[in-house]
């Protein structure tokens, strides 16, 4: 099978500021890929990367074997949605569809106005008079009507309230049931994300710090919690995350399968995505704030 | 045809919510062998979940031996849920009984009991905890 997305050794920089350092990925078609991690680390430089809106400093990037922009035919296999779901204010709905299919070669105008008519949209109301929700239901549609094979959005439900969001997110999940396509999200609301991802890529501080398939990284960690310990976990334990009282120890750990049985003072609990992403998140953190500024280093 | 639900703060994997939602409906009689399961489409439609959960949770249904799965047709229960044997688990249910008096006797409390038998329960079924 090939990889929707691979990359190797992928880094963007805007002249000192790295913003995407050393990224290797290989996800597999047909996967929804959340794509989660704070603010400027690197989410938004890998989807234009992906789209080919920007051109990688180091290392490559392939999506469905092909560089991104690099022919008409390859633009048309990526979709994409930019931060908050743009659209021309002034133009219609119509004349959104109208454009799209003088743009895209496989615009499938059926798919289109269906899925218009089902939104409830007003084909002749202009884009800027749209909610938030229904503008970001156009933009999906726009982006689905080309009938891509993968389809990268950004923030897409960010700034949606809950009801558009979970339409928003059940008619995206009904068009992967249907066209079986790729989707790569990046999104800071975790909730939504473990209800349709089943790939999971942690980055921070333009690193990749966790990548993989989501019931794979739900198997193979686990929570601890037992005596205060005194340094004698198994070799087959990765600490991703401790905290500590003068009796008690507090662990994520990583550990190969099956999980390998230990004492039974320790209580052991199954992670959520939750749980996965802030251990990750804070991990990258401590480590980056134990390491000298380079200012320190210069002096 | 059934509708699923989910309860995203129980902590149980989406799809073992919905394996256990079809056996719960078997063993109410809300499905019965010929009834069709809702297409994946329709449950993600509703849900807002990943397609290959639902798939997920009816392959696992297929291998019990519940619904089979139709090319282009839609996925049917094919047999009622076989129900435990009252007189097997009324044995497990005294061996049971005599081993945990047996560990009281030995000086172990509830929260010790419950320990060990949370130990046991998840080396047991190890496979089944993602």
């Amino acid at each position: 099978m090939t990889a929707a997305i691979e990359t190797t050794g992928l880094s963007k920089r805007y002249g000192r500021r790295r913003a995407l350092e050393d990224c290797t990925l290989g996800i597999p078609e047909g996967r929804v890929v959340g794509l989660v991690g704070p603010n400027g680390a690197g989410k938004t430089t890998l989807l234009h990367l992906a789209v080919g809106l920007l051109e990688p400093t180091a290392g490559t990037i392939s999506v469905l074997g092909g560089r991104p922009a690099e022919s008409p035919s390859q633009l048309g296999r990526v979709g994409f949605v930019a931060q908050d779901a743009p659209t021309y204010a002034r133009l219609s709905v119509r004349d959104h569809l109208r454009m799209a299919s003088w743009l895209n070669p496989n615009w499938d105008q059926r798919l289109a106005e269906t899925r218009i008519d089902q939104l409830d949209l007003d084909p002749r109301q202009r884009a800027g008079t749209l909610s938030g929700g229904q503008r970001a239901q156009l933009a999906l549609t726009l982006a689905i009507a080309k009938r891509p094979q993968v389809l990268l959005l950004d923030e897409p439900v960010a700034s949606l309230d809950p009801l558009a969001r979970r339409e928003f997110l059940q008619d995206l999940m009904e068009v992967v049931a249907v066209q079986g396509i790729t989707v790569m999200l990046s999104s800071h609301l975790v909730a939504d994300l473990e209800r349709v991802c089943d790939y999971l890529v942690v980055l921070t501080a333009s690193h990749v710090q966790l990548a993989g398939e989501v019931s794979d990284l739900l198997a193979s960690h686990h929570r601890l919690s037992g005596p205060r310990r005194e340094g004698n976990l198994p070799s087959s334990f990765e600490v991703i995350e401790e905290t500590q009282t003068d009796r008690q120890s507090l662990l994520l750990v990583r550990t190969k399968e099956p999980f390998p049985f230990i004492d039974p003072a320790w209580s052991v609990m199954p992670v959520t995505m939750d749980d996965l992403v802030l251990a990750y998140m804070r991990q990258a953190r401590d480590v980056a704030a134990s390491r000298p500024s380079p200012l320190e280093v210069l002096r | 045809m059934i509708q699923f639900h989910l309860d995203s703060a129980s902590g149980v994997a989406t799809y073992v919510q919905l394996v256990q939602q079809v056996h719960q409906a078997l063993q109410l009689g809300l499905l019965e062998p010929g009834d069709q399961l809702p297409t994946a489409q329709q449950v993600v439609a509703k849900l807002a979940i990943n397609p290959n959960t639902v798939l997920k949770a009816y392959r696992d249904l297929e291998r019990e031996g519940l619904v089979r799965g139709r090319p282009g047709l839609g996925t049917f229960v094919v047999s009622s849920l076989p129900r435990t044997d009252p007189a097997t688990q009324a044995r497990f249910l005294t061996s049971m009984s005599n081993w945990l008096r047996k560990a009281r006797a030995a000086g172990l409390g509830p929260d010790d009991i419950e320990a060990i038998y949370r130990t046991a329960f998840r080396n047991c079924f190890a496979e089944g905890v993602a």
